[in-house]
């Protein structure tokens, strides 16, 4: 096991070197930072721009291979991304964005994923009831609801409970209230308010997704031998559910806990920018409207990282949850 | 006494449909009762219904009474505590029936503290003293086992193991040997037998297969369409059965005992084989993809048949036998060995003589739903060989009535599709397609093993016909010995990839040299069971499961598991062990074979 689980590794390695190549290119080719300084007001000089550029190593007299070599000295074996298009650290800027993503979407994800696995293997024991026909309905208008809509009738409603209520209970722009100070109970107060409807937001689309795929798994389990003879043998029915009925009915979801985790780093663009949370979806996009070629290509190298690390736990978890796997690699 | 169980006017209906109709059977403490019948019969829904285990769709009337104790409507926890407990089961397929994410020995234990308040460990030593009881080796090692490390026949034995944890009155068995070969078939029953003995606990037998009813039931139920037809001492309904429908499956059933007048052909070969050999690597890895081993699927198998004759080639999975035929369809050159067809070498033959040769043989498939295409009409199904073969409009609309009503079907049907027919209906259209191109060998995979016996009968006695109208020779491939002694002229006995009997059949069945055709007779059950009783003293029994073919083995493969080999001398086992029994044309493959009569 151990053996395999490095040569994965060695294949990601390689893989990662294959996206990293490919991004650089792909951004440098695609996106122009000198139309972004020449589009200054007031316009700067054209030795000006060059000068820039030349600082952010972006500069396009220079052949790319060149500019590549000197990022990839940098980044590679160094671990320094360079400079944004604005002069500052892109790996300061990283880390920042990076635990904002985090703080938004953790709650929402772990709570969403649970919950959804939860109302899945409900609603596949009550297969056709009422409460799986509503369930499904539900989760499946919300599946169709584009984010922007849910957050905006979300914020919406908490204008509403804010006035009817008269207080403002409910906050739902940025990540705390500004001058926000006191003990650390009053912070925690405080940033629990505001992530309250992102976190609302989050689950219910979490939910609504794994519950399906969940549901499916397991009723493929409910109609198997092996749950018929555990009742055979005496077991409540709790235990046949839950300790050999979900039990096995998790071992195809792993993938897609691992490809959740992905979602969970990469930020979520819409959900940041429509509640005020600077994260990583935000930084990538406003920074290909900014022609900004180092750190559209930090943001994808991360999540060339992230993808490769969610499929390595999916292998992980998989192994922990199926002995077969275990024991055929 | 009042009986152990008592089901009275039992009705199960799945959708609204029933299945089960008015339904009284008893049985006594430490009685073995045999429930038998044809698929659909409702045998298997009655044994479900005692436990409350049929699925969501069924509904129950009637009486289930557990001494005195009603079942039937018993509200689940009062269910909980009676399943596994006082009344236990064993299903039928071994491989679906353990939840494939924990060990063995732990699903065990989890019956037996789902009963008894011991601690884990406690209910572990227990699982282990049981997995010893049902034969298995190293029980405490084997406990520590997934499911998917154990083969069938060891499934079945932990499976029954697990019905024995916690002292059972009643052991209800759905088809326990159904989906096992004949010599581990008779290993699982000698276990039931031991667990009875452990345990004197009553056994609901449910199976289709008379011969298995004859050797443990002391009493018979014949159920058919839902109800029972007759119910009696085993030895009534076997000698004198009173119902009609009884009778006619008691003469449909096939029997390995009763001699048959077979066919002396001496027509021409049309096939000879001689050391056929066909391995396939063993591939590992994602990315870059190597061999890391071989498996020898078939690795030396001679035949021979005769125009006219009918050649049966028997083994137990994994012995070879489906490698050989599609090896041998394949019609290209043989990776060892040599292969005959007509006289002519495939191989060696140009691409028009390659097709002509494909004409003369033709294959009939072992499961007729699969088999043919739910979306063509069974005309076109028909059809298609001889559209491959370049037949013309009018050839066809001429040929595809005739080849329906031949193989007893109405050639009005011909627009009809597969799903609209029975299964024995599904395998004479297969027989038709196959003969469209009016072939010269018909191979047949396994045709009748997905059939009930009645229909079987009818198939069987159609391929008879066939052949004396048609002059046809078949290779008829199958695991079913019975059904072998019934149709074959000559029989060829495959273990582990090797031919290691061959001959006519009366002469191979009734004097059968080799010591693993002995042990594969003696291990089929006969529908009688005074004979059975008689033949359980003399039964050979097989130890553990046939070994691996990714090995080539030096000597005698079947040395590891032959009865006869413990009793040589020295020098001789020596001779077993490194000098491969040759083998050529008819006889046994075998040092020192001994005549054993075994039927």
């Amino acid at each position: 096991m151990p053996l395999y689980l490095a040569k994965r590794l060695g294949y990601y390695a390689v893989l990662l070197l294959a996206a990293v190549c490919l991004s650089y290119l792909l951004a440098s080719l695609a996106l122009d930072p000198r139309a972004y300084y020449e589009g200054r007001q007031p316009p700067l000089s054209p030795s000006a721009v060059d000068h820039h550029l030349t600082a952010l190593g972006l500069n396009d007299h220079q052949p790319l291979r060149e500019r590549f070599g000197h990022w990839a000295d940098r980044a590679l074996l160094h671990g320094d991304l360079g400079r944004t298009i604005d002069g500052t650290s892109v790996n300061a800027e990283f880390g920042r964005r990076i635990g904002v993503s985090l703080r938004l979407l953790l709650t929402g994800t772990v709570v969403g994923t649970v919950a959804g696995v939860l109302v899945g293997a409900w609603t596949a024991v009550r297969q056709y009831r009422f409460s799986d026909r509503a369930v499904t309905v539900a989760s499946f208008a919300l599946l169709s609801t584009p984010v922007f809509l849910l957050a905006i009738l979300l914020k919406t409603g908490a204008i509403w409970f804010n006035q009817t209520t008269g207080t403002d209970l409910i906050q739902f722009t940025g990540e705390k209230s500004v001058g926000a100070d006191g003990g650390f109970w009053a912070v925690l107060k405080d940033r629990s308010v505001h992530l309250l409807l992102p976190t609302v937001s989050v689950v219910l689309f979490t939910v609504a997704g794994y519950s399906r795929y969940q549901r499916s798994t397991m009723l493929d389990v409910l109609g198997s031998d092996y749950l018929r003879t555990a009742r055979a043998k005496g077991l409540g029915r709790r235990a046949v559910l839950l300790r050999h009925g979900l039990r096995t009915a998790l071992i195809p979801m792993s993938t897609y806990f691992s490809y959740g985790f992905l979602a969970l780093f990469t930020g979520a663009t819409f959900t940041e920018t429509i509640f005020g949370w600077h994260g990583m979806g935000e930084w990538f996009v406003n920074s290909i409207g900014k022609n900004d070629v180092n750190s559209v290509v930090a943001v994808n190298i991360f999540a060339a990282v992230v993808v490769l690390l969610s499929g390595f736990l999916a292998d992980l978890l998989h192994a922990a949850l199926d002995p077969r796997i275990r024991q055929a690699s | 006494m009042s009986p152990l169980l008592d089901i009275r006017g039992l009705d199960v209906d799945f959708d609204g449909r029933p299945a089960v109709r008015d339904v009284h059977l008893t049985l006594d403490r430490g009685e073995v009762l045999g429930l038998v019948g044809e698929s659909g019969s409702g045998k298997s829904a009655t044994a479900l219904a005692v436990l409350g285990l049929l699925p969501g769709n069924a509904v129950t009337r009637g009486s289930v009474r557990l001494e005195g104790t009603e079942l039937l409507g018993a509200g689940e926890r009062e269910l909980t505590r009676i399943r596994g407990s006082r009344v236990s089961m064993v299903f039928q397929d071994p491989l679906s029936a353990f939840t494939p994410v924990y060990r063995i020995g732990d699903q065990i234990a989890e019956a037996v503290r789902a009963h008894r308040d011991v601690g884990r460990e406690r209910a572990r030593e227990r699982a282990v003293e049981l997995l010893d009881l049902v034969g298995i080796p190293e029980p405490a090692l084997r406990a520590r086992a997934f499911p998917h490390e154990f083969s069938g026949g060891m499934r079945q034995r932990a499976m029954i193991a697990m019905a024995l944890a916690d002292d059972p009155d009643l052991i209800l068995a759905d088809e326990p040997t159904t989906a096992l070969d004949v010599t581990i078939q008779a290993q699982i029953l000698d276990v039931l037998r031991t667990a009875r003995r452990e345990t004197g606990a009553a056994l609901l037998l449910v199976s289709h297969d008379l011969g298995v009813i004859a050797g443990m039931a002391d009493r018979v139920a014949v159920m058919r369409d839902g109800r029972v037809v007759e119910q009696g001492p085993a030895r009534e309904v076997f000698h004198r059965p009173r119902e009609p429908y009884t009778r006619q499956l008691l003469a449909a059933v096939p029997r390995i005992d009763t001699p048959r007048r077979t066919a002396r052909a001496d027509g021409e070969p049309v096939l000879r084989v001689r050391g056929l050999t066909r391995t396939f690597p063993v591939l590992q890895g994602s990315v870059v993809r190597r061999r890391t081993g071989t498996v020898y699927a078939a690795d030396g198998v001679d035949l021979d048949i005769r125009r006219g004759e009918t050649l049966a080639l028997v083994g137990e999975s994994g012995s070879g036998k489906s490698t050989t035929l599609f090896e041998l369809l394949e019609l290209a050159q043989p990776e060892a060995g040599t292969v005959e067809l007509f006289g002519q070498r495939p191989g060696t033959l140009t691409k028009a003589e390659t097709r002509a040769l494909r004409r003369r043989v033709q294959i009939v498939f072992q499961d007729p739903m699969a088999s043919l295409d739910p979306r063509m009409p069974v005309g076109d199904i028909i059809a298609e060989p001889l559209r491959t073969q370049g037949a013309g409009k009018a050839v066809i609309g001429r040929r595809v009535p005739e080849l329906l009503t031949r193989v007893g079907l109405d050639p009005a049907h011909a627009d009809r599709y597969p799903h609209e027919f029975s299964g024995g209906q599904r395998q004479r259209i297969g027989i038709a397609r196959a003969l469209s191109v009016e072939p010269e060998l018909l191979v047949l995979d396994e045709p009748v093993s997905a059939l009930d016996v009645s229909v079987q009968a009818e198939v069987l006695d159609l391929l008879r016909r066939l052949k004396e109208e048609l002059g046809l020779a078949y290779l008829f491939v199958s695991h079913d010995l019975a059904v072998v002694r019934n149709i074959a002229d000559r029989v060829s006995v495959m273990y582990l990839g090797r031919t290691v009997e061959a001959g006519p059949v009366d002469e191979v069945f009734a004097r059968p040299r080799h010591p693993y055709t002995q042990a594969l007779l003696s291990a089929v059950p006969v529908p009688d069971p005074d004979r059975e009783r008689e033949r359980q003293g003399t039964r050979i029994l097989l130890q553990g499961d046939p070994p691996s073919p990714t090995h080539r083995y030096d000597g005698c493969r079947f040395r590891a598991r032959c009865p006869l080999y413990p009793t040589l001398a020295g020098d001789e086992q020596k001779r077993c062990a490194h000098e491969v029994p040759e083998f050529e044309g008819d006889g046994a493959a075998c040092h020192f074979p001994r005549v054993r009569e075994v039927l």
